[in-house]
């Protein structure tokens, strides 16, 4: 798979601390890339660095195959977490000059921006000044302007923040069906859930470094302890007696004649054993292995221990 | 390029489409047409004639009062008493007594009015007997008026300024004085009212956070610098449009009432006492048509002896140049600050020069071309204002290179100095910014 954006050694000092150091991260094309991070992490800094707001210390940044340059603003759309309109300015004015700084032009502009008001029930608006626009509805206009001109790269930076639920899954659909279009985006957010259900890559910052980074499933799947949760039925011997060694019993509870367990499995055996030695003394209803969530890998890594720990061993 | 065009165009529209633009731009030459036209109105303009009914006891006064401007006078043949009651009846407005005592005491006389007395009317009365009594009692000290006339030397020196290549300009200081000073205030005004919409542009992109948004697609310096172009062209099509409505309306005005604005020659001259022999009365109109073309022609004079050319060349320089450099001083304040309050503490050092530069106007006028005059004309914070007030006095070819050039030099340095505050400025939030804290700024590359 081709990247499209390449982060190469990135290093950011500001005069008290270090922003961003030795980052380096790979964006693959036509994926959704999460790029998650506690607060002050350094996500935002990298963000502004392939914006070009800012220019890094060392390192360089490649759009495609080439160095980022100022011909590439045209190809990125930016939805920072920070945003705002012209409060006094109109709606479609305000999107048409939006749209011009990003190289826009001409009457094909208008006829895309009435497009996209339709879509999302803006069209009413238009001779409106943004103040009397609802927030929802103002975001909804933000939303426009970063996608408007159809940029390769699209970076939305908590684009959830401040939307109702209708509204979210709008704008999720929409990241969605833009994917499907041939854009690469870039996701920043504290939302786990989001990320899940939408990210392809993550890239995780801590503290100004890349602590983690690759596709959800290699993720989840590096950092699966080999747990796994049974449902047996008809069960005629304790579990402790059926299990070998390698194969630890983590819980188990009985249910309205069900039973259910967690077992461990160590690096030597493989899952098909467990079911194998199950097999013989109870009927399985259910075999599935606990991968840990997005959620517990991002405080693991950013804290050092799961958050739900305590209750899986316990 | 494109995008900063995009930017001016913005900033440009957006203000010149404000109910208060249009307010100003309409207020603005009303006031100013008003400056001329309310004291040309309030001389010439009255309700109705004023009648006043002169008695005269004497006989010797009854061809002084001459009708001026709208009061009347209708000499009575009558008594006080009668004329009274023909007031009373309302044939006339006032009355004046003029008694057989007056020339000796002249406390004796009296002015009646049913309502109160109409001051101009009052005045006039005044004037004509005072010039009746002096041409009286000169005439009674054996003096005429003729000797008396030729005893009144004016003396008027004709100011000559010796050029280099020896060509000799007669020298007006009094509009030399008048020009330099407006379009010196003119400047001060402009830098203030547009240098402070710079600052509240910057200040409200930064507060409502498109800054972000905009600083995505264009570098930050053609964020700022659209601005301070865009700002200043509102500021020029302002100002264009308030100097042609005002003269437009002062224009109009003078059209639909060409007598108010004729020259009326002063009382003194052409109130001369009936004793006079008509033959002298004649050459002393002369004369005073005479004094009145020679100064009307001096005015001329005086301003052709101002180099225009120059002088409106100069205006458009220092006044677009003046803004440049304090305009991206302003913007580099509203960058750096997070709301109105705190910029109080940065404006103090902007502001002071512009100001001392206008406090020291009064200095430099009474010497344009002093060491002190020179050296302020030639620094760029203070040369906008300073600059403008030596032109009409005329300032040697190689000082306004000099100093054209360090405004240009002057307005490249703040614009440099504030795209560093400024970059760094508009994504800093929720900081207390100090002046230390400016520096390093100034300095990070």
């Amino acid at each position: 798979m081709g990247y499209l954006l390449r982060v190469d050694s990135i290093t950011k000092d500001y005069r008290n601390h270090r922003a961003l150091d030795n980052v380096s991260v790979q964006v693959p094309e036509q994926s959704v890339f999460g790029l998650l991070g506690p607060n002050g992490a350094g996500k935002t800094t990298l963000i502004r660095i392939i914006n070009q707001i800012i220019g890094p210390d060392q390192g360089t940044v490649y759009f495609g195959d080439k160095p980022l340059s100022p011909a590439h603003v045209h190809e990125i759309g930016y939805l920072p977490e920070e945003r705002g309109l012209y409060k006094k300015m109109e709606v479609g004015e305000q999107a048409l000059y939006l749209a011009r700084l990003k190289g826009l032009k001409g009457p094909a502009l208008k006829k895309l921006l009435q497009h996209w008001f339709d879509k999302f029930d803006l069209s009413p608006w238009w001779n409106k000044k943004v103040e009397e626009l609802s927030k929802g509805m103002q975001q909804k206009l933000q939303f426009i302007i970063t996608v408007l001109h159809n940029p390769r790269l699209l970076i939305f930076d908590e684009p959830f923040s401040g939307f109702d639920p209708i509204n979210v899954n709008l704008i999720k659909e929409e990241i969605l069906q833009l994917r499907k279009n041939g854009a690469t985006i870039i996701f920043s957010t504290h939302n786990m859930g989001s990320v899940e259900e939408l990210c392809d890559h993550i890239a995780l910052i801590n503290k100004s470094k890349k602590v983690l980074e690759g596709s959800i499933r290699q993720i989840r799947k590096d950092h699966a302890d080999h747990m796994f949760q049974l449902e047996l039925e008809q069960l005629n011997k304790p579990l402790e007696h059926i299990l070998k060694s390698g194969f630890t019993l983590v819980h188990s509870k009985p249910h309205n004649g069900l039973v259910t367990a967690r077992v461990r499995i160590d690096n030597q055996h493989s899952p098909n054993e467990l079911l194998e030695q199950l097999m013989p003394f109870a009927r399985i209803i259910s075999f599935q292995e606990l991968t840990p969530s997005m959620n517990d890998i991002f405080i693991k890594q950013v804290t050092g221990k799961y958050p739900s720990e305590d209750t899986k061993n316990g | 390029m494109g995008k900063t065009a995009t930017i001016i165009r913005r900033e440009f529209l957006s203000r010149i489409k404000k109910r208060s633009f249009l307010v100003m731009t309409i207020i603005g030459p009303l006031l100013m047409a008003g400056i001329v036209i309310v004291p040309v109105l309030l001389a010439n303009w009255s309700d109705s004639d004023y009648s006043v009914a002169v008695v005269d006891d004497t006989s010797i006064f009854h061809q002084a009062f001459r009708d001026k401007d709208n009061v009347v006078f209708i000499p009575l043949g009558t008594g006080v008493d009668e004329a009274l009651e023909m007031m009373h009846d309302g044939r006339f407005d006032a009355v004046l007594h003029i008694p057989q005592a007056a020339f000796q005491a002249p406390s004796t006389l009296r002015l009646f009015s049913s309502r109160s007395v109409n001051f101009n009317a009052k005045l006039l009365v005044e004037n004509i007997l005072r010039q009746e009594f002096e041409s009286l009692k000169l005439a009674a000290a054996g003096i005429d008026a003729k000797t008396l006339k030729s005893t009144e030397t004016p003396v008027n020196i004709q100011a000559i300024r010796i050029k280099d290549d020896g060509e000799l300009i007669t020298d007006y200081p009094e509009i030399s004085m008048g020009l330099g000073l407006v379009s010196g205030f003119l400047i001060y005004i402009f830098i203030f009212l547009f240098g402070s919409q710079v600052l509240r542009g910057v200040l409200e992109e930064k507060t409502n956070r498109i800054v972000e948004i905009i600083v995505s697609s264009v570098r930050p310096f053609q964020l700022m610098i659209g601005k301070i172009l865009g700002v200043g062209l509102v500021g020029l099509t302002q100002f264009l449009i308030w100097v042609m409505l005002t003269f437009a309306i002062v224009g109009i005005f003078q059209m639909a009432n060409p007598d108010l604005f004729k020259f009326t020659p002063d009382e003194r001259v052409f109130v001369t006492s009936t004793q006079l022999l008509s033959a002298e009365e004649m050459e002393l109109q002369k004369e005073a048509i005479q004094q009145y073309d020679t100064m009307a022609g001096q005015l001329l004079e005086g301003l052709s002896a101002i180099n225009f050319p120059v002088m409106i060349l100069s205006f458009i320089f220092y006044f677009i140049g003046g803004y440049l450099l304090y305009a991206a001083l302003f913007a580099a304040i509203g960058s750096a600050v997070d709301n109105e309050a705190d910029t109080q503490q940065f404006m103090l050092p902007v502001t002071v020069p512009i100001l001392f530069s206008l406090i020291m106007s009064q200095f430099v006028i009474s010497n344009p071309s002093g060491p002190v005059a020179f050296w302020l004309s030639i620094i760029p914070f203070t040369s906008p204002v300073i600059m403008m007030i030596r032109i009409p006095f005329g300032v040697p070819y190689g000082e306004l290179v000099l100093s054209v050039t360090l405004l240009i030099a002057g307005f490249m340095a703040t614009t440099w100095l504030a795209a560093r505050i400024y970059r760094t400025g508009i994504l800093m939030y929720g900081k207390k910014i100090t002046y230390a804290e400016l520096w390093k700024w100034i300095r990070y590359s």
